[in-house]
Parts: structure tokens; C-alpha cells; sequence
């Protein structure tokens, strides 16, 4: 087995953990109950996209995807904060 | 140039006249005096070369692909024409500078008036069919704003309206009207239409033609049955009624008849029409004059009856009823723009113009009694005088037409000739006898200069009637000659033809008219009477009241049965139209033909069940729980963006996360303010098998709805890929546009011209939102501070809004996001700058920043982000746009078409050899429109919440109970 393969081996079952991993947030998303549990689980699945993002650099050798990932980290979580606020305070932006 | 500089100036003129202060009276007259004097002198100095036969013409390519051109051309009637308008022209803005009082907004007026020259004139020396309708709507148009110039009177406004919608709807007609004859044609250039005669006339589209043609110019110069706006025109200020309503603009419809007498007249259709309109025009015109009250609408409706005469002569249609007609024309310009100017006269020193109270006018104004009296004996017909000898002309011809046997005509034009005669006693009539008492203002002789265009053309009418051979001759032959060509006939413009019938009539008329006159007086009180008597029941203007009566209604009834204001029909109907149209339309499906399929990969088919799933799930909820709605369709957003990053999309990606974002925090922002479910209460019954069924069809048309997109997306799937412009884009992005990222090289360069499109259309919504939005009023239920705020379990309660909205909430994320507002800066130049050869671009890059400030917002609060940074979103709206634009003009600098892209090679120190495409300025004000779109966009929307901020709290809490116990979402 050289590296090359067991690099892609490594990167296709990582990509099924994070895969996994949006399939059960997009269950709780469904499910709820509660409005929080639909926010963490969509902030959540912003993150899983994000190592989707680094992941799938790895796999097609491209540094663009690792600027895709800076830029869900660095904002993903906007729509995070905006729902936190709604839930919180009732509006957005006061 | 000299054609173009003579259509030009005016509209320069026009331009520099609206910028000026209000009072700059002296300033905007002689500017118009300065625009008028110098056409005339362009225009005079033309005259060698229409004298001596031939047609001056300039083109320009307007429309090349389609044949059209931008053609001037001046021939004899053309240039006699443009003379006729620029010396009236000057003449009228002489005497306006004193017409005109110093509370009145000069340059409004100015700038109308200077605009309708420039239309008028472009009228006159069209070449090209289409674009003399062009220009014949531009001086309705400016003859719209001139009546209504007084626009806080009602009559003005009426008759504003009504003047524009009949002569508008008429140059619609005459719109249709020349597309018909250029089809017939096979050109809409002037000189081919006018050497096609013969084959027009046998055209089995003449007579739509005609009549199409017919209607533009009988609305335009007032012919029955569409001359009862001319009247109503009369609310003007009087310089326009002299420049516009009698000598100039009226005139451009018997201007086009003469024009097209080649091409269309000699068939029995047009005398019939053109004839027939004019006969009764002249009759009904010249009658219902006698009976007016107000000077100046004695004179309009003498305006109708000469334009009739006019209209009558070209429908007779011989060569030397033309030459009578164009004689007419220019007698008509010079006597009625004297006698308008001098009823404004008469109207600025006594302050009326009712005839039953001005009397005894020459004892206090002698000057103008006797200059009014002389231009209403060329009115009138008196010898020696130039009405008389285009009247006589006029007489010698319905003598021709009828032959021996057939006199109809002549009755007509001599019973027209005695009414004339009536008319014109009655407006002279107010000069003579006891001097009134009962005026509003003690009358002087006006301003000599008010009085010296009335003078001067005074002075035309008698030198014409005296001298015709040697003053007016040589300018009405070029004008026949141009029009007739060999056809011309011989005629003699002399005072004395011996007795003949002509004559007799004259004096008929004369005799008959002072007859008339006073048995009116006598026996029908003249004075006294408010009706016409006979044809009073024929009111064009009611008739046109009622017609517009009833057109409203209509509309509003369509409107009522055909229209909804529900967005659910309207909603449906889309649906249903987006289903059945298409199948409508296209043909058989394209054969379903095999690509080569992608290989199944059980992780991308489990990110799109989570898409799928997350899309239902949100429909399924939408209705009743909107946060949890909202929360599953970001779900569905990520999905969108893995799967752009997953089919290495990576750009694609960038911006589904952006406008993710930026859509979550819009929506939330407008969660806000929709009104909170009703709750099903007992008294509330369930819902009825009515609703039941509509609900049912509203899944089945969803539900079709979505398959239809479906199985489109599928069709477009499985279909080969041909050869398509992607291909061409992908081999020239580097070396014709000069970046890598073919997606930002065709947004920013090759197809350049859309984006400023789009871009300018998104400053128009943003900017239609904004004002939305000032409107905006809340629904009472959610007026009120959200329920969380006025929770007793927290202490924070106690205190107003805008004491809570300063004392951070989530004040951990508050600071370091603070912190980490220069770093999204700094990405989001980073992604802007190197957008043209790797993902990014301005769009991007756009939102990014306005994400960065919108987090600023959220955290810290309206107050206090607007008191630290002022942003002023309507201000980069407009910088944007003109950055993008001034980009796109640089490259008519260097000759090039519009944006052209120029790619500079610029060595940087440090950073090294670094090229500066001008499409990089040009992405610079995409970003800044795009931030600017969504700063306004969404901080009105937020803006919204500091109504709570102003509510007092005791005011905030009444309008609210506290609420206790948890809340569920």
C-alpha cells in the first residue's frame, strides 16, 4: 500500500465521518425540539462544512479550498450570532 | 453641422435656461433672444442654397442595422419653416420678458419654451419619418408643460391634460401611420417616400395609411372633431398661445400634409378626409367664434376656423391650392401671433380679457388699438392687407373645385368669410365706445418693447398686403417650388385681379359680416349670451370628459374583476402559468440521449439527502414555525455550498456562504415584524371542506411545480453538452481579458456591459426598498418590544431599549468580534484584489465587508456602530455606480468602444511587476455598489427597531404587558 492510496483511503473515510457527522446534525435541525438545539445544530453543520472544505483541498491538492475554509470560519457563524440574538433579545439588530 | 447645430441650440438653450436662479428674468430673455437670433442667422445664411433649388442634407448612423439614419434635410418648405419659427420665436421671448411677471419661475419657462424651438424646428427639418414623429411627440410634449406652466390652476392642468392626450394619441396614429407608408415604401427616408408617390397610391395600404396620417395632423392642428383642445390650451401663459396655439405648433399639422401632399394627396380619400375635415373645421370654428366671451377664446377658435381654411385648401390638393396654403399659413402666423400678443396686452394692463367688460380700449392704449385693429382687418380680409389676398386665393379655389355646376364649397368658404368678418368686429369692438368702469386695472400703454413684436408684425401683415410681389413672392416660390416641384403652376400675387368672382366674395363677406354683426348685436345679444346658439349641444370637451369618465371606469372595472391585490391567486396563477406556458410553447421534447453518468458515491448522495430532507422539512414547517424554518433553510444553503465545494467549485462556494448569510440576518430582520400566529382558539371551528380542498390543490400545483423544475434540470443534465460560448470564454480569459479566473474575467470584462446592468439595477431596488421602508408602519400587534425584552426574570427589564441595546448582551462575542472586524477587512480585500485570476472578485469581496459591519450592528447596536463609523450606504451606492461607469467612458478617451478594458503592467516597488486591468477599477465599483446595496437595504430594515428607543418606557410597557413564564418558539 503506497501513501498516495492510503493518503485517499484516510481522506475518504474522514470525509465519511464528517459526513456522518451532518447527517446527524441535519436530524437534530429536523427535530428539534427546541429553537437552541436548531441553532447549535446549524452552526454545527457550518462546521462540519468547513472540514469538508480542508478535506476536500487535501484530497484534490488545491489551496483555494483552504481560503474557502478561513472564510466559513472566520463568518460561518454570523447566521449563528444573528439567530442567538433573535432568540435572546427578540430582534437582531437593536 | 449647421443642420444639427440649428436643431442643437435650442435644446442646449433649453438646459442652461433650467439651471439658472428664479428671478434671472433678464438672464434667461436674452439667452432665448441670444438661441433665436443666432438660428435665424444660421438659417438665413442658408438661404443662397434653398433659393437656388437645392435639398441640404446631413446624416447620422442612428439605427444602421435596421436602415434608420439621423437625417436633416432642408429644403424650400423646410427652410421657409424654420424661418417662420425663429422669427416668431424671437419675437415671442422679446415680448415674454415682459409678459412674464417677476413672481413666475422664468426658467421653467424659458427651458419649456426653448426646448419646444428645438422641437419644432427638429419637426421641420426631418429627413427620416420615424424621427420627425420623434420630435412631433417632443412638442406635444413640451406644449403639455407649457399649458400647464401655471400648474396651480386647475383649467390649466385640464387643459394641459386634455391637449396631451389628444395630440399625443394622434402622434401615436401618426407613428403607426408612417411604419405603415416606410413599409410600403421600403424606406422611411423623406426624399425616397416623396419620389414613391405613384407607387403609394396604388399601394393597397394607402387608406390606412392616409387615415393613420390624417389623425396625427388633424389632432395636431386642431381639426374637427378633435379642435376642442385648442381652446382649452388657451389657459397658457399668452406668449405660448401666440408662439405655440396659432403660429407655430398648430401648424405642424398642415406642415406634414404639405410635406406628403407628393406622396399621398391627388386620390378622391384625400380630399374626402383632409377636405371634409377642413370644411366643417372651418365653419364650426369661424361660427362659434362670434360667440365668445374671452378675447383670447375669440381667437383660438378663429385659429381653428384659419387652420381649417388651411386643411381645406390642401384637400382641394391642386398645385395652386398648396401655394395658397402655405401663403395662408404665413399670413395666419404673422396676423394671429400679433393679435394673441396684443389680447395679452390688453389682458397684463386691464387685467381681464372678458369682452363683456373691456370697452373704450383706445382711449387708454392707442397704440395697441390700432395695431390690434389692422391685424384684425388682415383677420377679416380687408384689401391691402395679407389676410385679404390668401383669402381671395381661398375663394378663387372652392370656386375651381365645385366646377360650374357644384357650389357647396363656396358657400362655405364665403359664409367662413362672413362669420370672420363678425368675429373681427366683435374683438375690435372692445376699443370703441364709452371707456368700461368696470376694469380691475386703470390700462397704460405697455413697455415699448412689449409693444415692438406686436408692431413689427403689424408692419409684415400691411408691407405683405401692400407689396406682395416684392416682400413675400420669393420666399413662398422656394417654399412651392420645393413642395410642387414640376408641377408648379403660374400664379400672380397681386392686390388687383380685376372684378372677378373672387372679389365679389370679399366684398360679400365684408358686407355680410358687418350685417351679421349687427343683427347679432341687436336681435340676439351678442353680449350678453352664454351659449352658441345651434351647435352648443356639440361639446367636443364633454365628449372627451366623458370618453376619459368612462375609460377610468372601465379600467377600474377590469381591474376589479380581472386584477387581484391577493398574493395567493397571484401567486397561483404564476405557478400555474410557469407550468402550462412552456409546454405551450416549446415543440417536442429534445430526444433523451445518454451522457456519461458520474459514478455513484454514497457520501455526496448522503449530503444531498441532508439538503433534500432539510428543503421538505422547512415547507413542512414553514407555515407555523417560522424560526424553525428559517434554521432548516440555512441548512439546505450549506448543503449548496458543500456541494459547489465538492464539484471543486470553490468561488461558487464562496458566494452561496456570503449570500447565506447576508439572506439569514434579512430574514430575520423581517421576522420581526410579521404579525404573531393566531392562536386556534374554542370558538375558532375547524376548517371546512372549502379549505380543505384548497389546501389539496395547493400541494398538487406545489407539488408539480417542483417536479416540472426537476425533470427540466434533469433534461439539461443528460443532454449532451454541445459546443457553447463556455468553451470560447475558457481559451480567451487569459489572453483576451488578461486574468485566470475565466468567472471574474467575464463578469468584469467581456460581458462587462451586463454587469453595469445588473449593478444598476440593484442600486434600484435597494434604493425602491429604502423608500419602502421610510413608509413603513408596523402592524399594531407588533408594535410592541418583543416579548424578551420585557421578561420580569431578567433585571434588564426595568430599563428602556435603548438603555438595554447599550448594556451588551452577548458580550463576549460583542468584543472579539470587535476585534476581528479589520481581519474580515483585510480578507475582504484580499479576496477583492486577486478576484481577476483566482476566486474572489468585487461581488465577493462586497459582501464580505458588509457582513463585517452587518456583525457590528448585531453586537453593538444601531446607536452605537452609527455613532462610531458613518456609512452613508445611498452615497456608495452612487460613487459606485459612477466608478463604474467613468470606467467604462475612459475608453472613448483612447477611441475605443465602451468599456474597453486596458490591462496596465505597473512595477510596484517591493511587490514587483503587478497588472492593473482597467476592468480592476471597474470591479471596485461593483464591491462598492454591492456594499452599498446591502448597508441600505438592511440598516433601513434595522432602523426600524429604534421606534422602540423612542417610545418613553412607561409608554413601551403599557403598550406591552410583562410577560412571565417560558417562552416557546
Amino acid at each position: 500500500m503506497t501513501t498516495t492510496t492510503l493518503l485517499s483511503a484516510a481522506v475518504y473515510f474522514a470525509l465519511g465521518c464528517v459526513v456522518l457527522g451532518m447527517v446527524l446534525c441535519a436530524l437534530r435541525l429536523a427535530v428539534g425540539p427546541t429553537a437552541q438545539d436548531r441553532v447549535l445544530a446549524l452552526d454545527t453543520l457550518w462546521m462540519c462544512t468547513m472540514l469538508l472544505a480542508l478535506l476536500l483541498g487535501i484530497a484534490h491538492g488545491s489551496l483555494v479550498y483552504f481560503e474557502a475554509a478561513l472564510l466559513i470560519a472566520l463568518l460561518g457563524f454570523v447566521s449563528t450570532i444573528a439567530l442567538a440574538k433573535f432568540l435572546m433579545r427578540g430582534e437582531v439588530i437593536e | 453641422m449647421l443642420l444639427a447645430a440649428l436643431v442643437l441650440v435650442p435644446f442646449l438653450g433649453s438646459l442652461l435656461a433650467a439651471v439658472m436662479p428664479a428671478d434671472a428674468r433678464n438672464r434667461e430673455s436674452w439667452l432665448a433672444i441670444a438661441v433665436a437670433a443666432g438660428g435665424l442667422l444660421m438659417a438665413g445664411s442658408l438661404y443662397p442654397d434653398v433659393a437656388a433649388g437645392q435639398v441640404l442634407r446631413e446624416e447620422l448612423a442612428w439605427l444602421p442595422a435596421q436602415g434608420l439614419y439621423f437625417v436633416l434635410r432642408v429644403d424650400g418648405l423646410a427652410w421657409v419653416f424654420t424661418m417662420l419659427v425663429l422669427a416668431i420665436g424671437l419675437l415671442v421671448v422679446v415680448y415674454a420678458r415682459y409678459y412674464m411677471s417677476p413672481a413666475d419661475p422664468v426658467p421653467r419657462f424659458f427651458a419649456f419654451l426653448l426646448a419646444f424651438m428645438g422641437s419644432m424646428l427638429g419637426v421641420v427639418l426631418s429627413g427620416n419619418l420615424v424621427q420627425l414623429v420623434v420630435f412631433w411627440e417632443l412638442t406635444s410634449l413640451t406644449s403639455f408643460l407649457l399649458i400647464g406652466y401655471w400648474h396651480h390652476r386647475a383649467d390649466a392642468r385640464r387643459g394641459a391634460r386634455m391637449a396631451f392626450t389628444v395630440t399625443a394619441t394622434g402622434g401615436l396614429c401618426l407613428l403607426a401611420g408612417v411604419l405603415v407608408l416606410g413599409n410600403i415604401v421600403g424606406s422611411y427616408d423623406l426624399d425616397v417616400v416623396l419620389a414613391a408617390g405613384e407607387r403609394v397610391r396604388a399601394d393597397e395600404l394607402y387608406l390606412p395609411a392616409l387615415v393613420l396620417i390624417a389623425l396625427g395632423a388633424l389632432t395636431k392642428s386642431a381639426q374637427f372633431p378633435f379642435h376642442f383642445w385648442l381652446p382649452h390650451a388657451m389657459a397658457a401663459p399668452t406668449p405660448v398661445s401666440s408662439y405655440l396655439h396659432s403660429a407655430t405648433m398648430v401648424k405642424a399639422g398642415v406642415f406634414l400634409l404639405v410635406r406628403l401632399w407628393p406622396a399621398l394627396a391627388g386620390t378622391p380619400e384625400w380630399t374626402w378626409i383632409i377636405g371634409g375635415a377642413g370644411v366643417c373645421t372651418l365653419m364650426i370654428g369661424a361660427f362659434i367664434a362670434i360667440f365668445q366671451h374671452d378675447l383670447k377664446g375669440l381667437l383660438a377658435y378663429s385659429t381653428i376656423s384659419h387652420l381649417g381654411l388651411i386643411t381645406t385648401l390642401i384637400g382641394i390638393g391642386t398645385p395652386l391650392a398648396i401655394v395658397a396654403a402655405i401663403f395662408h399659413i404665413l399670413n395666419h402666423a404673422t396676423f394671429k401671433a400679433s393679435l394673441f400678443m396684443a389680447a395679452g396686452i390688453i389682458d397684463h394692463e386691464t387685467g381681464t380679457r372678458d369682452m363683456r367688460v373691456l370697452g373704450g380700449l383706445r382711449h387708454a392704449l392707442p397704440v395697441t388699438a390700432t395695431l390690434a385693429i389692422v391685424a384684425s382687418a388682415a383677420m377679416a380680409g380687408v384689401p391691402l392687407l395679407n389676410g385679404f389676398l390668401s383669402k381671395e386665393m381661398f375663394f378663387a379655389e372652392t370656386l375651381l373645385v365645385g366646377g360650374d355646376t357644384n357650389w357647396w364649397m363656396s358657400y362655405a368658404a364665403l359664409a367662413m368669410g362672413v362669420f370672420g368678418v363678425a368675429y373681427s368686429l366683435r374683438f375690435i369692438s372692445i376699443f370703441f365706445g364709452a371707456p368700461s368702469e368696470a376694469l380691475p386695472r386703470a390700462p397704460h400703454e405697455p413697455p415699448r418693447w412689449m409693444r415692438s413684436p406686436v408692431e413689427l408684425l403689424v408692419l409684415t401683415c400691411l408691407v405683405v398686403g401692400v407689396l406682395p410681389g416684392l416682400s413675400i413672392e420669393p420666399i413662398l416660390h422656394v417654399a412651392a417650388v420645393a413642395t410642387l416641384g414640376p408641377a408648379m403652376p403660374e400664379y400672380d400675387l397681386a392686390v388687383w385681379h380685376g372684378f372677378n368672382i373672387p372679389l365679389l366674395m370679399s366684398t360679400l363677406a365684408l358686407a355680410g359680416g358687418v350685417l351679421l354683426y349687427g343683427l347679432l348685436r341687436r336681435y340676439l345679444q351678442l353680449k350678453e349670451r352664454d351659449t352658441v346658439p345651434l351647435v352648443h349641444r356639440l361639446n367636443g370637451a364633454q365628449i372627451y370628459e366623458n370618453t376619459m369618465l368612462r375609460l377610468t371606469r372601465g379600467a377600474g372595472w377590469l381591474l376589479k374583476h380581472l386584477g387581484t391585490l391577493r398574493l395567493q391567486p397571484q401567486l397561483l396563477l404564476l405557478m400555474l402559468a410557469l407550468l402550462g406556458v412552456p409546454l405551450l410553447l416549446a415543440g417536442a421534447p429534445p430526444a433523451w440521449s445518454d451522457s456519461p453518468r458520474q459514478g455513484f458515491d454514497p457520501l455526496f448522495t448522503a449530503i444531498w439527502v441532508i439538503g433534500g430532507g432539510c428543503a421538505i422539512a422547512a415547507a413542512w414547517v414553514a407555515k407555523y414555525h417560522r424560526l424553525a424554518a428559517l434554521a432548516l433553510v440555512g441548512g439546505t444553503g450549506v448543503v449548496t455550498a458543500a456541494t459547489f465545494l465538492w464539484l471543486s467549485a470553490p468561488d461558487l462556494a464562496l458566494t452561496q456562504l456570503m449570500v447565506e448569510t447576508v439572506t439569514t440576518v434579512l430574514l430575520l430582520l423581517g421576522l420581526r415584524w410579521l404579525p404573531p400566529r393566531i392562536k386556534a382558539g374554542a370558538g375558532q371551528p375547524a376548517p371546512g371542506r372549502l379549505a380543505w380542498l384548497r389546501r389539496s390543490r395547493d400541494l398538487l400545483v406545489a407539488t408539480a411545480g417542483g417536479l416540472a423544475m426537476a425533470a427540466l434540470t434533469y433534461a439539461v443534465l443528460v443532454h449532451p453538452a454541445s459546443d457553447t460560448i463556455a468553451d470560447f470564454f475558457l481559451q480567451n480569459a487569459l489572453t483576451g481579458g488578461g486574468g485566470s479566473n475565466v468567472v471574474n474575467v467575464l463578469l468584469v470584462d467581456f460581458r462587462s456591459f451586463d454587469t453595469l446592468g445588473e449593478i444598476t439595477v440593484l442600486a434600484i431596488v435597494a434604493l425602491t426598498v429604502y423608500a419602502l421602508l421610510r413608509r413603513f408602519r408596523p402592524a399594531p400587534e407588533s408594535v410592541a418590544i418583543p416579548a424578551q425584552q420585557r421578561h420580569d426574570v431578567d433585571p434588564a427589564s426595568a430599563q428602556t431599549p435603548a438603555e438595554q441595546a447599550g448594556s451588551g448582551y452577548l458580550l463576549v462575542a460583542g468584543i472579539y468580534l470587535r476585534l476581528l472586524l479589520p481581519f474580515m477587512g483585510v480578507v475582504a480585500v484580499y479576496f477583492f484584489m486577486r478576484g481577476h485570476n483566482l476566486p474572489g472578485g468585487g461581488f465577493v469581496a462586497g459582501l464580505i465587508f458588509s457582513v463585517a459591519i452587518l456583525v457590528q450592528y448585531m453586537l453593538a447596536g444601531t446607536v452605537w456602530v452609527e455613532s462610531h463609523l458613518q456609512l452613508r450606504p445611498h452615497r456608495w451606492l452612487g460613487f459606485g455606480l459612477v466608478l463604474a461607469c467613468a470606467t467604462g467612458l475612459g475608453a472613448w478617451l483612447f477611441g475605443h468602444p465602451f468599456l474597453t478594458t486596458h490591462t496596465a503592467h505597473v512595477d510596484w516597488p517591493l511587490v514587483g511587476e503587478l497588472h492593473l486591468p482597467s476592468a480592476f477599477v471597474f470591479d471596485l465599483g461593483v464591491f462598492v455598489v454591492v456594499v452599498g446595496t446591502t448597508m441600505l437595504m438592511l440598516v433601513a430594515l434595522a432602523h426600524q427597531s429604534l421606534r422602540a428607543h423612542r417610545l418613553p418606557g412607561d409608554e413601551a410597557a403599557r403598550a406591552a404587558p410583562p410577560v412571565s413564564g417560558r417562552r416557546t418558539l
